[in-house]
């Protein structure tokens, strides 16, 4: 959208055409006492070199130099400097909703790419393209749940990333719905013991994340069958998409809702990403968010279109599938640029290494007298490591070498209190994760 | 064309009675200005239904339009053939491709339905009007 000034002169021609005098005869129908009339409280305008300066100013309060072992749904993962070039060519870049087949079929196209990449991915049938970042993308796959089961009750895991619930908790407030929180055993998974049949009755989904809050991957096939034996539906969700470059498929889910920032999207400052939800094809029209089609054109090419629409808000107003009728059309493309650049192998082995780099790092920490790992279950990059003393202490004595500790879990979890959750993606150096161990055993070894 | 035994609705349903119970579904004209039908979406069975509102929707490739019930009462059956072959409703509107039987709650309701030459008359204005 261009902004395209105009001169006084234009300005006395529109209004002259309008049969006006000025631009405040326009307001007139709005009482005088509602009219802003002091100036707004803004600081002045800046020039060129000023804003400039200004800006230059903003990007020095960054801190390079700094080694983060942070995840906790936002993951720093190697991304191509061709994802940017290609998302910043104009006809990307600037175009809207590809309502019109006609004129889109380039957007098409790479749409229909993207879903078709979640689909091997989640080992589902059908992906939407897309939905704002996997929280809401999980909110909105138990709301499919609900629809499709005609149940109020939800299931989540406590193994859920504490803020998915959050966000999740804000909807079913006001929609009525009834979440039951299930918890975890010494090994980190979900605790299937505490799945009783009373605790299933009438549960319209168990929602479980992997790998989970914890690092640790789930048994999707174990949750599967116990929400199924009450007729529940099971959604799981998952924050670390690169996993599924060597984890197994959570075929066995009726839906999958994924944050897709691990997929080439840069950890910014905790946003923008991308959301998908993916499914079993017999629950497709109860799926919200965009979905690109194959079809053919008048004269039998292969072409692509916006289909099943009457789910959208466009056309079904307040009985659309959800109030989401926009998308992140722009970070799917990355998405799909990043995964066809790396591959089918490429994927494989960025996994490969952040599973190598993790196990690496975990048994440097375990040399480390105090320190050991909190949950036995398997991990991909993430793990909780059990701290002799506050992990807020340990972290700040951490950032005074540089070195951003990991996540206080103790925060979202009272009971876990001198835990911390460590993230180790390809993209940290051997070294890097020694100068880690060795700067955290020397903070231990000093008193407190 | 259109069964003496219906009544109609101004929303192109129509409804046979057969002592409490009324078999519902939508008008061959219905079907005619909708176009290729590709899905049905019902009441859950069970669910109760009131004359005038919103009972399912029906989807063709042109639009999505709601179903409005005829009469009120209790689902007491869907006809889920349409679910795999909605294109049963363009072929056969007012036999094989009935929506749902209810069990009504208010048979006198019927007295406020059109019966097959008011229906009759009725689309013969739409038409007109749609032409002029």
């Amino acid at each position: 959208m261009r902004y395209l000034p105009k001169s006084p002169s234009e300005r006395q021609e529109m209004l002259a055409a309008i049969g006006v005098q000025s631009v405040e005869e326009l307001f007139e129908s709005i009482p005088e006492k509602f009219r802003l009339r002091e100036t707004l409280p803004l600081p002045p305008a800046l020039s060129e070199p000023e804003i400039i300066d200004y800006f230059k100013a903003r990007a020095a309060e960054n801190a390079p130099g700094y080694t983060s072992f942070l995840g906790a749904g936002v993951y720093q993962h190697h991304r191509s400097v061709v994802t940017d070039a290609m998302v910043q060519r104009g006809e990307f870049l600037t175009s809207y909703t590809p309502y019109q087949a006609e004129i889109s079929q380039g957007t098409l196209t790479s749409i229909f790419e993207f879903q078709t990449l979640m689909c091997q991915l989640t080992g589902q049938e059908v992906a939407n393209a897309s939905m704002y970042d996997g929280s809401t993308a999980l909110t909105e796959a138990v709301l499919m749940a609900e629809r499709l089961t005609d149940r109020r009750k939800i299931l989540v895991s406590r193994a859920v990333h504490p803020e998915y619930r959050q966000v999740l908790a804000t909807y079913a407030k006001n929609l009525g719905l009834e979440v039951e929180e299930i918890g975890f055993t010494a090994t980190g998974r979900l605790d299937l013991k505490a799945m009783t049949r009373e605790k299933l009755a009438g549960a319209a989904a168990l929602v479980v994340q992997s790998p989970n809050f914890f690092g640790v991957l789930e048994n999707i096939g174990e949750a599967a069958a116990v929400a199924h034996s009450e007729g529940a539906l099971l959604v799981t969700t998952i924050a670390e998409a690169v996993s599924l470059g060597i984890v197994r498929p959570p075929a066995e889910a009726d839906i999958v809702a994924m944050e897709g920032q691990s997929f080439g999207i840069a950890p910014s400052y905790g946003g923008p990403f991308v959301g998908v939800i993916a499914t079993r094809d017999k629950f497709v029209r109860q799926m919200p968010g965009r979905l690109a089609g194959q079809t053919t054109d008048a004269a039998g090419r292969r072409g692509f279109v916006l289909t099943l629409a009457a789910r959208e808000q466009h056309i079904r107003r307040e009985k659309a599938t959800s109030n989401i009728c926009t998308n992140e059309a722009l970070f799917a493309l990355v998405a799909t640029v990043h995964l066809c650049l790396l591959g089918k192998e490429g994927l494989r082995e960025m996994a490969q290494q952040n599973i190598a780099k993790a196990q690496f790092a975990l048994a440097e920490l375990e040399k480390i007298p105090g320190v050991r790992r909190a949950f036995s279950g398997p991990v991909f990059n993430e793990f909780v490591v059990q701290f002799p003393r506050s992990v807020k202490l340990i972290n700040a004595a951490l950032m005074r070498e540089r070195i951003i500790g990991p996540l206080a879990i103790g925060t979202h979890y009272p009971e876990l209190t001198k835990r911390g959750l460590v993230c180790v993606t390809e993209t940290m150096p051997r070294t890097e994760i020694e100068h880690f161990a060795a700067s955290l055993r020397r903070i231990l070894e000093a008193p407190v | 064309m259109y069964p003496t035994d219906y009544r109609y609705t101004k929303d192109h349903e129509w409804v046979k009675v057969n002592g409490s119970t009324g078999t519902i579904g939508i008008t061959d004209y219905a079907q005619n200005e909708l176009g290729d039908v590709v899905f049905v979406e019902f009441p859950k069975v069970g669910v109760r239904v009131e004359a005038g509102k919103s009972f399912g929707t029906v989807e063709s490739v042109k639009a999505v339009s709601e179903l409005f019930c005829p009469l009120s009462g209790e689902v007491a059956e869907i006809n889920s053939q349409l679910s795999d072959t909605p294109e049963k409703i363009n072929q056969d509107p007012h036999g094989a491709a009935w929506l749902i039987r209810v069990k009504l709650s208010n048979p006198n309701e019927i007295a406020s339905l059109m019966d097959a030459k008011a229906y009759e008359a009725y689309i013969a204005t739409k038409t007109r009007e749609q032409s002029a």
